[in-house]
């Protein structure tokens, strides 16, 4: 049977999305693929157009790769524009010939709308669309100053903040009273106005440009109908876009009045042999301008072609969330109250910068929309609530007002019906999950290899697990919390039965309670709870096969075998003689130097049999480990405080050191982070650590459980105005009941998201003693304070501990020939080649 | 041609640590030896060149054992290898090479090639 021929016109992101559906698809064996791009790149993502000018190229942005084409044998012509359709002989004609199709996908976009001003076309007027444009305007840029945007919207206010990116003084024109008139109400409105102003951006709203004239400060002039005028030296237009039907019109397919290719719930155009996706195409006199809707019609196309009769576009939610200049918008569903009898529940925080609207049914049982502003933190939730109609809570205000003010937590996965979406990037509803669970899977990896959520960006991972957590449960399948395959215990089982017994060996909890010989998984974790336990030394006989390599030689294992080192440094504060050790260790030893987040200096590339010697010397003058390698107290950062600050109200540096040497050695579920700021203005960024201490004219302010790296997390705000000795015993408190409840390699940030009653709980614990622990908790932590000791300098003292650190036991002058060196800014680093396969 | 082999003495007991491993230099190049004093035999020999990452870091794992089989994982990226077969748990088409061990008295012994033309890190 010969192959029938697909074209595609358009290479988009919609259109690439439908090829990559279709290519997978049975179907695919039965077509020869063709793709005409007008524009000479392959697909790439418009929706992040604007990283391009803060260092993002047309390969990190693009959505696919030209071998990906030719593995999936699709004929990719770029540069190349479609310029005729004819419907009768089924033929495409584009200047460099003609072919013959037998189905046609119509994914040709849309283009932006100019507006009809005199003086439009000038030079320094541009459109935000291609990365042709974007070239052009940086171009421009060059010899500019200001730059305008026409239009308030979505993409006019992505465009502002690329032409703030290049440098520009940047103004916003918009026609409307407010900005995105389509997605906010007046308040939201105003309130992003004012974030927007903040950061640099100017705004003028209710401005109708009549024409664009030469300027005379500026290159060009815009004058307004109220008679006021503004002078820059490029505009672009970004006043929203039109459906790109130019060939369907002239080849007699039907279009809506105001544009748009009309097309069925199949996405068939009037010619049963035509197709169109994404924003050319009209559905129900609809054109939908986002890329989720338009990847929805690709996959529905798809399987239409594969002769799918259940295939259908039934619409798409319109609400949107995204971060506009740095600023957190979300808009859902029926934003403006437009339903009869919609009532409406607001909560503005002029302080904070929050504002959030919902809009309710007129029972106060359903929510039909929002506004969010400032804070997109219960957009998800509401998004829940909103698609699948569920009932809402008797106070729902609880749902907007913020945590301390008695604001509800997140839905739980019983609550969403069958329909919920869980997995956007994949479309894998709730019901998917329950249908991979009856069909076999037993556990999260199952599940996610079977459904594919969770695979895309990964945003959903914690309410995928929350759901398959609660579907297994439903069927009575009992959720296996074991360690590992050697221990049927959790971790917080673990340090009970090792607290409570005494036990004092891994051999020994293994024997009364375990089986087989150990782990990678559960030999550092027990380790970990021995050490904070007992507090004996982590190279003692019984523990050094417990460690992980970091643990067992004290420092960072590196790619190629080197490790690196960082000596501990409270509260970053160094004389200039230990400043200058460092410096004459690493120059000795060849030593990469970098400083780091934390406030101290780490030195790479030493060897295994290098260590010892270094410490000797680090520890002669002064030094301490650092803990880099553990599962412990990292650093407590600070701000200078008020010993020079002139803002500074309490000595933060002081009390960075107190608590840094208090807290050292401690061994954790996972690492811990502190810091202290000497005043409200937070120089320390003390709310991004698991422990935040802020100084006030009455004492210190304590926050707990916040996070930076992979998945930021605000500390909460935890007790205000305590003493010294006050914030001690209250932070040992939280730590201890920390160390002793978390899961394995939990920080404080997901502890405190997993622990049932969370904040308000844990203040119950900890300041209320409602336990009866919290002198238990404390005498615990005074135990490990005074049983501390450098590992360190015990280790280089003991000669039997040094024996560890041979690189080869018997061959000590052997150099390690995969550990070769190149020299980069003046520095050494490893050889990057050095990775043999 | 079969290789010539010898039977190379590469340390004594003492240099082992229990449950875990240490690395010693042979004409073959680098070999981790470890020393599993529960089980029987307890000492397994394998190449000390981690294949995911072409550095000399294996006998620096965690050891201990998986559906009974003993185990290292690699301290850099964490997979874990037979120390019976060398084979790679999460990687079917990954192996390290593994080297006949016994104990001579206080010596340890590894059965290696005779080097040939010098091939480091092979």
């Amino acid at each position: 049977m010969s192959k029938q021929t697909l074209i595609v016109i358009g290479n988009g992101m919609v259109g690439h999305h439908f090829l990559e559906q279709f290519s997978q698809s049975p179907a695919a064996e039965t077509y020869r693929v063709i793709v005409f791009g007008e524009e000479k790149q392959l697909a790439y993502d418009r929706v992040h157009l604007s990283e391009y000018f803060t260092g993002s190229t047309h390969a990190d942005l693009a959505m696919g790769t030209a071998d990906w084409y030719a593995d999936q044998g699709i004929d990719l012509r770029l540069n190349e524009p479609v310029t005729a359709i004819d419907r009768n002989s089924r033929v495409l004609t584009t200047p460099k010939g003609e072919y013959t199709y037998d189905q046609l996908v119509l994914a040709t976009g849309s283009y932006p709308f100019v507006p009809p001003i005199k003086g439009n076309d000038q030079d320094g007027c541009f459109v935000y669309r291609t990365l042709d444009d974007l070239d052009a305007i940086q171009a421009s840029a060059q010899s500019a100053k200001t730059g305008v945007v026409v239009g308030g919207g979505l993409l006019g206010l992505e465009a502002a903040n690329a032409l703030k990116s290049l440098g520009l003084q940047a103004h916003v024109v918009e026609f409307a009273p407010r900005l995105m008139p389509v997605q906010l109400d007046d308040q939201g409105g105003a309130l992003l106005r004012q974030k927007i102003e903040d950061l640099g951006v100017q705004v003028h709203t209710e401005k109708a440009t009549t024409a664009i004239v030469p300027g005379s400060d500026a290159r060009l002039r815009m004058n307004f109908a109220d008679d006021s005028h503004l002078e820059t030296d490029l505009i672009v237009f970004s006043a929203g876009i039109r459906p790109q039907d130019t060939l369907a019109r002239a080849c007699g397919l039907e279009v809506g009045e105001r544009g748009g290719i009309v097309v069925n719930n199949q996405c068939t155009t009037s010619d049963p042999n035509i197709h169109a996706i994404g924003e050319c195409a009209l559905w129900n006199n609809r054109i939908f301008g986002l890329v989720a809707p338009g990847y929805t019609m690709a996959r529905t196309l798809s399987a239409a072609l594969n002769k799918d009769t259940g295939a259908a576009f039934t619409g798409a939610d319109m609400s949107t969330k995204l971060k506009l200049l740095g600023v957190d918008v979300g808009s859902i569903g029926d934003a403006h109250g437009q339903t009869p009898g919609a009532r409406n529940i607001r909560f503005h925080d002029e302080q904070a910068g929050h504002y959030r609207r919902m809009v309710v049914s007129q029972d106060g049982k359903t929510l039909l929309g929002a506004i969010l502003v400032g804070d997109n933190g219960p957009y998800d939730t509401l998004l829940q609530y909103a698609l699948n109609g569920i009932e809402l809570p008797a106070n729902p205000e609880a749902l907007i007002l913020p945590e301390s003010e008695g604001g509800a937590p997140a839905l739980g996965a019983d609550a969403l019906p069958d329909t919920a979406s869980i997995c956007s990037c994949h479309n894998v509803t709730k019901g998917d999950i329950s249908g991979a669970i009856d069909a076999g899977c037993t556990d999260l990896g199952g599940v996610k290899a079977e459904t594919r959520a969770s695979t895309g960006c990964g945003g959903c991972a914690a309410l995928l697990k929350k759901v398959v957590d609660s579907e297994l449960e439903k069927r009575g399948v009992e959720v296996c919390t074991d360690l590992c395959e050697h221990f049927p215990y959790t971790r917080q089982e673990l340090f009970h039965l090792v607290k409570v017994n005494g036990i004092r060996t891994f051999r020994g909890l293994l024997k009364q309670y375990g089986k087989g010989q150990g782990c990678d998984i559960c030999k550092p974790t027990v380790g970990s709870i021995l050490a904070t336990c007992w507090n004996e030394h982590i190279l003692a006989t019984d523990h050094v096969p417990l460690q992980d390599t970091n643990d067992t030689f004290m420092a960072n294992m590196q790619k190629n075998g080197t490790y690196s080192i960082v000596p501990r440094i409270p509260g970053g504060e160094i004389t200039p003689e230990k400043l200058i050790v460092l410096g004459e260790v690493a120059r000795e030893y060849d030593l990469y130097t970098k400083i780091t987040g934390g406030q101290r200096v780490d030195l790479f590339g030493a060897t295994l049999s290098e260590l010892p010697e270094i410490w000797e010397k680090l520890i002669a003058a002064g030094f301490e480990t650092g803990h880099a390698y553990g599962k412990s107290l990292r650093t407590v950062k600070s701000c200078v405080g008020s010993t020079w600050c002139r803002y500074g109200v309490q000595d933060s540096v002081g009390m960075a050191i107190t608590l840094e040497n208090r807290y050292k050695g401690l061994r954790a579920p996972h690492k811990v982070k502190m810091a202290v700021s000497g005043c409200t203005r937070e120089c320390a960024e003390a709310q991004s650590k698991d422990f935040g201490v802020i100084a006030t004219e009455k004492g210190w302010n304590l926050y707990v459980c916040g996070n930076g790296g992979m998945r930021p997390r605000h500390a909460d705000l935890f007790a205000t105005d305590l003493s010294d000795e006050e914030l001690i015993r209250t932070i040992d408190r939280v730590v201890m009941f920390y160390v002793r409840t978390a899961d394995r390699l939990q920080r404080t940030s997901v502890w405190m998201e997993n622990l049932e009653g969370g904040l308000e709980y844990l203040k119950q614990v900890v300041l209320e003693d409602s336990l009866g622990i919290g002198e238990e908790l404390e005498q615990h932590m005074a135990d490990l304070v005074d049983t501390y000791q450098c590992e360190w300098r015990t280790a280089v003292e003991d000669s039997e501990k040094r024996k560890r650190f041979r690189e080869f036991v018997n061959a000590p002058e052997q150099k390690d020939p995969v550990q070769r060196w190149t020299s980069e800014r003046g520095q050494r680093r490893p050889e990057l080649e050095a990775v043999s396969s | 041609m079969k290789a010539r082999t010898c039977w190379e003495a590469v340390c004594t007991v003492d240099d082992l640590v229990a449950d875990s491993g240490i690395a010693v230099w042979t004409d073959d190049g680098p070999v981790a030896v470890f020393y599993l004093p529960h089980r029987l035999p307890a000492l397994f020999a394998i190449s000390h060149t981690d294949p995911f990452s072409g550095s000399n870091v294996l006998a620096r794992g965690i050891t201990g054992d998986i559906n009974g089989e003993p185990v290292v994982a690699s301290p850099l990226y964490k997979q874990h290898f037979n120390l019976r077969s060398g084979q790679c748990l999460e990687d079917e088409s990954v192996q390290v090479k593994v080297y006949p061990v016994l104990l001579d008295g206080n010596r340890i012994r590894l059965e290696v090639q005779v080097a040939q033309a010098a091939s480091v890190a092979a």
